[in-house]
């Protein structure tokens, strides 16, 4: 019943469509908002090479830092921007909850299902992983040089007294990805022994920093000497000329770097066209620039990368001892951070005394050290490297509760600041004897 | 009294407040600026402070708060740091001050300025400056090392956080010391003098004491200003005082811990007490003289001896209070600077990084900072007066208000308003919270507490029986204001002003929520966006020492724009 000269038009703009989408491969919106986290030199390059192959659609990069931009999704949401890139997988996972994202499934083919133990891709499809990145410890060769300090290869390397007071990593609670490597030592140890290495690695912390790049930022200007970071902080450090190295442990672990596209997204297609851009082979070689050095999520990507690029799905070490669990994350991820900051973070001053307490008495007691020496040592460890709840406690639901954001009718076991108070007595009490008892072995038989 | 009764006489009313009608209607608009861009965004954030998780009002958290050691802890500390840090910004202020007061200096212009720079720390760039030059592995630390064997931790723990927070924020003191120096009566110094008292004598018995709302002014401002500040602890790594630890908790994604805002509470609450002591210290003394335009204190030229002394300390002053901006300009044409004393190579490649953006940037900083001062010098000013000149009911509060804007975290108030206003329109379909317009309010509310102090301090030294005089003459309320108030406190709202722009110049936080598009970006977001890696420090700190001139120009113009108007009047006694 279509009058024809209406037909005639609607053929007419059709055709206008197809010879358009033959000119452009898509026929994307002329702007494309995204907000990110991640520093310029990655954001750069990738905006203007999308730009180059999606001519008519500009790219406005909002930089902020997490916090801000979440907050900045969180309070938009009645006109939102398009694209949320970023590391940091606690974000995404807030944003969803607060049914921020949508669910897109990328086309692009070639991408592995998993990077190290970890899955690339949101199991909901709320968010895709589009590059990967290890943890590694990072040094400042001036500094060790100028210390005398031995290079550190391993983790349990952190734990020698060697290296009191030069080592510096970032608050899980302040860094997804610190987190993920905090979660992947508890789940590869096991609650109590992997909380043991915490804590003693924590003894020999000089700064647990409140921002992922304030490590990196120390340890580049040489205020403290080994740094626990994300890789390419340390490889694009010293792709700039600082003094710096920068070694996997043998157990490492892998975390992905994120992209999802908002809810109600004003330009959904250059959105999408975003996300399959990053997926793209094409994008993927961006991530091989010695600036960005992180590690693609697609397999063929590696044939173009320079010798000697670390390549987790043929080094088997990368990240893959853990078989990392993702509910037993989700479940206790505000508690863990939370309680890393009471032991750790807002007492080092306290850890650092007893931890320094320990490593003097063993020096000087040396292996002949009396019974009673050594008893009164192993207790002082014990109190030294204790955590305040059981594992079971942690993935208590109504415990883990009291740290997230409560629904109403949901029960909870208590208020945060009540738990915070007990552990913080709790951490102070056994470090203050800890410190006491090390004095003592002293002087013991 | 004939004059004031004639003004207000239309509205017998108004009488008994000593208040003419757009007075009123002054008090009435500045409150709703308040209400409009602090009361309602900041209480739409810190509300959850006082509600339970089903939305009942509780007062539960405050409970938790006095319950956890930690915060105990953190609450003496700040306080500790605050107080500290007034007395160590007081030793580098206030000799500096009377210096500049008293002597004849050549570069007096230029020694001010410099003196207002210490404000002016750009984001992370002046953190890492901080460390390369006094850090536990910075330059003085290498030097003192290779020759002596020691080191001194001078930013470790709180008594490092003294230090950097005294070199950082000392400038409010002698902002504001200088300007109420600048308008005590010289004729109350002669009659001193005639009466016998010199040298250190008559400046602590007569001089100090006639300036000292400006000193208070100052000193509130740093204490208040020292307890908010987040930015040095963190630098330090000191997690145990009240500012980190509300940071932390509120600025950690997915974390909805109320404590974060409960701390927030309690430290506006500290700051408008610190404010009100400070208020109670000058209540009952009269510091107004009656005699004006004397150009201040009289200047003498320096004995030879004096000179040599006078020239050392300020060198020496400036160059400890400047170090981190030295540190700036080198890291700017660094190669690499890495634990060494100084950087291993020197480039302008930095600055050709930057070249092309800067333009904007600089006019976005300007346009922006510049507005944010002058909408805090008006407001501070008109409130002032109103609060001393005035008995309307209300004054003191809508002041209370002002004032508490200091003490409000730069990310609570950006999200305040973002909440508030991003659902309002403008004309052309852009929300009004992302309107570059947002970002001047979000500066000038935050700053305001500045202007509002520095043009307190002016008017308490301005004698009514100036005003009352000229009223007498037959000048009306307005002309009063614009001939005699204003040019008198000239001094204390340029003050002002330099202390708002200064700081908004480098303010991050709310600007990092409220900036949507690049083009409006100022450029404390461009010094952050290149702070993010390795390779962007060079550039950063290129952007961080244009941020310096930026700021350093516009105290200078300020500077000379009072001078001038000082030396139309100036007398020199020899």
């Amino acid at each position: 019943m279509v009058h024809v000269t209406t037909l005639a038009r609607r053929l007419a703009a059709a055709t206008l469509v197809l010879a358009s989408s033959a000119a452009h491969a898509q026929q994307l919106e002329d702007k494309l908002t995204i907000v990110t986290s991640f520093s310029k030199d990655l954001t750069a390059p990738f905006a203007a090479a999308f730009e180059k192959k999606h001519p008519g659609t500009k790219v406005e990069v909002q930089n902020r830092n997490t916090a801000a931009a979440v907050a900045f999704i969180r309070e938009t949401r009645s006109s939102p921007p398009d694209v949320f890139w970023a590391s940091a997988p606690d974000a995404f996972e807030v944003l969803k909850k607060n049914s921020l994202l949508q669910k897109y499934s990328p086309k692009a083919q070639g991408v592995a299902a998993k990077v190290g133990a970890y899955p690339v891709n949101d199991p909901e499809g709320f968010y895709v992983g589009f590059a990967a990145s290890g943890y590694g410890i990072m040094y400042n060769t001036r500094y060790m040089r100028a210390n005398s300090l031995p290079v550190p290869k391993e983790w349990d390397d952190l734990k020698k007294p060697v290296y009191f007071g030069h080592v510096g990593i970032s608050a899980p609670s302040r860094s997804g990805t610190t987190h993920l490597t905090v979660e992947t030592l508890l789940q590869g140890e096991g609650w109590d022994r992997g909380w043991a290495s915490l804590l003693e690695i924590g003894g020999n912390l000089v700064q647990v920093s409140d921002r992922s790049f304030g490590v990196p930022d120390a340890v580049n200007s040489g205020q403290y000497g080994v740094g626990i970071v994300i890789d390419f902080f340390g490889l694009s450090a010293k792709a700039s000329g600082f003094p710096v190295e920068f070694v996997y442990p043998r157990l490492t672990t892998i975390v992905p770097a994120n992209v999802g596209i908002i809810a109600n997204a004003r330009n959904q297609k250059a959105a999408e066209a975003f996300v399959e851009f990053l997926l793209s082979d094409e994008g993927q070689q961006i991530l091989l620039d010695p600036k960005i050095q992180r590690l693609p999520v697609r397999i063929a990507t590696y044939d173009k990368a320079p010798a000697g690029y670390p390549n987790p799905f043929k080094d088997t070490s990368l990240g893959s001892a853990v078989n990392f669990n993702v509910d037993v994350s989700e479940t206790r991820y505000e508690l863990l951070n939370a309680l890393y900051d009471r032991l750790i973070t807002f007492r080092l001053k306290e850890l650092n005394a007893a931890w320094k307490a320990i490593q003097e008495a063993e020096k000087k007691l040396g292996p002949g050290a009396g019974a009673e020496a050594k008893r009164l040592l192993a207790e002082a460890r014990k109190l030294a490297s204790a955590v305040p709840i059981t594992e079971t406690e942690a993935a208590d639901k109504a415990i883990a509760g009291s740290f997230q954001e409560v629904k109403k009718g949901q029960k909870v076991a208590g208020r945060q600041a009540e738990f915070e108070e007990k552990w913080d007595s709790f951490a102070l009490k056994n470090y203050a004897e800890a410190k006491l008892l090390a004095e003592k072995a002293l002087t013991a038989k | 009294m004939a004059a004031i009764s004639r003004a207000v006489a239309r509205v017998p009313l108004l009488v008994g407040y000593n208040a003419s009608p757009a007075q009123v209607a002054a008090l009435g608009f500045i409150a709703l600026f308040l209400v409009a861009f602090l009361i309602v965004p900041i209480l739409r954030v810190i509300l959850v402070a006082f509600t339970d998780p089903d939305g009942t009002f509780t007062l539960v958290h405050f409970g938790d708060f006095l319950r956890t050691a930690l915060l105990r802890e953190a609450f003496w500390n700040s306080i500790y740091v605050g107080v500290m840090t007034v007395a160590l910004a007081s030793l580098i202020a206030v000799p500096l001050a009377a210096i500049l007061a008293r002597y004849r200096f050549r570069g007096a212009a230029l020694i001010h300025t410099l003196g207002v720079i210490p404000l002016v720390m750009p984001p992370f760039v002046g953190a890492v400056a901080m460390q390369l030059v006094w850090g536990r592995n910075g330059s003085v630390n290498l030097l003192l090392l290779d020759g002596l064997g020691i080191r001194i931790p001078f930013m470790e723990g709180l008594n490092g956080v003294i230090f950097v927070e005294a070199l950082h924020y000392f400038p409010f003191i002698l902002l504001n010391l200088s300007a109420s120096l600048a308008s005590i009566d010289s004729a109350m110094e002669e009659s001193a003098q005639n009466l016998g008292a010199h040298g250190f004598g008559l400046f602590s018995r007569i001089v100090f004491p006639l300036a000292l709302p400006g000193y208070v002014a100052g000193a509130a401002l740093v204490f208040v200003k020292v307890f908010d500040d987040l930015a040095t602890p963190l630098l330090l790594n000191v997690t145990n005082m009240l500012a980190p630890q509300a940071y932390l908790k509120i600025t950690s994604v997915g974390i909805t811990d109320r404590m974060g805002y409960v701390i927030s509470v309690i430290m506006v609450c500290c700051s408008l007490g610190a404010m009100a002591l400070a208020a109670l210290v000058l209540k009952g003394r009269d510091f107004a003289t009656q005699q004006r335009g004397g150009g201040g204190l009289a200047r003498r030229r320096l004995s030879r001896t004096g000179t040599i002394v006078a020239a050392v300390f300020v060198v020496l002053t400036l160059a400890v209070v400047l170090s981190p901006h030295i540190g700036i300009l080198l890291l700017s044409f660094a190669t690499v600077w890495s634990f060494a004393v100084l950087p291993d190579g020197f480039t302008l490649a930095h600055y050709a990084t930057v070249l092309r953006e800067a333009g904007p940037l600089i006019a976005n900083t300007v346009l922006y900072c510049g507005l944010a001062g002058l909408i805090d010098v008006v407001l501070g000013a008109i409130l002032a007066y109103i609060v001393l000149r005035t008995r309307l009911p209300g004054r003191r509060l809508v002041e209370h208000v002002a004032m508490s804007a200091v003490a409000i975290p730069g990310l609570v108030l950006g999200l305040g308003l973002l909440r508030t206003y991003y659902d309002v329109p403008l004309p052309n379909g852009e929300p009004l919270a992302t309107f570059w317009l947002m970002l001047v309010i979000a500066y000038a509310v935050r700053r305001l507490p500045y202007a509002l102090s520095a043009a307190g301090a002016a008017l308490q030294q301005l004698h009514v029986s100036l005003e009352e005089a000229a009223e007498n003459l037959g000048a009306g309320k307005f002309r009063v204001l614009a001939r005699i108030v204003v040019p008198l406190m000239t001094g204390g709202l340029a003050a002002g002003f330099v202390t708002s722009f200064a700081t908004a110049a480098v303010e991050l936080s709310a600007t990092l929520v409220l900036v949507a598009r690049n083009a409006d970006a100022p450029l404390s977001y461009g010094i952050y966006v290149y702070m993010q890696s390795a390779a962007g420090r060079g550039p950063g700190a290129a952007l961080g020492v244009i941020a310096v001139v930026v700021v350093a120009i516009a105290t200078f113009i300020a500077y000379r724009f009072t001078e001038r108007g000082r030396g139309r009047a100036a007398r020199e006694a020899f």
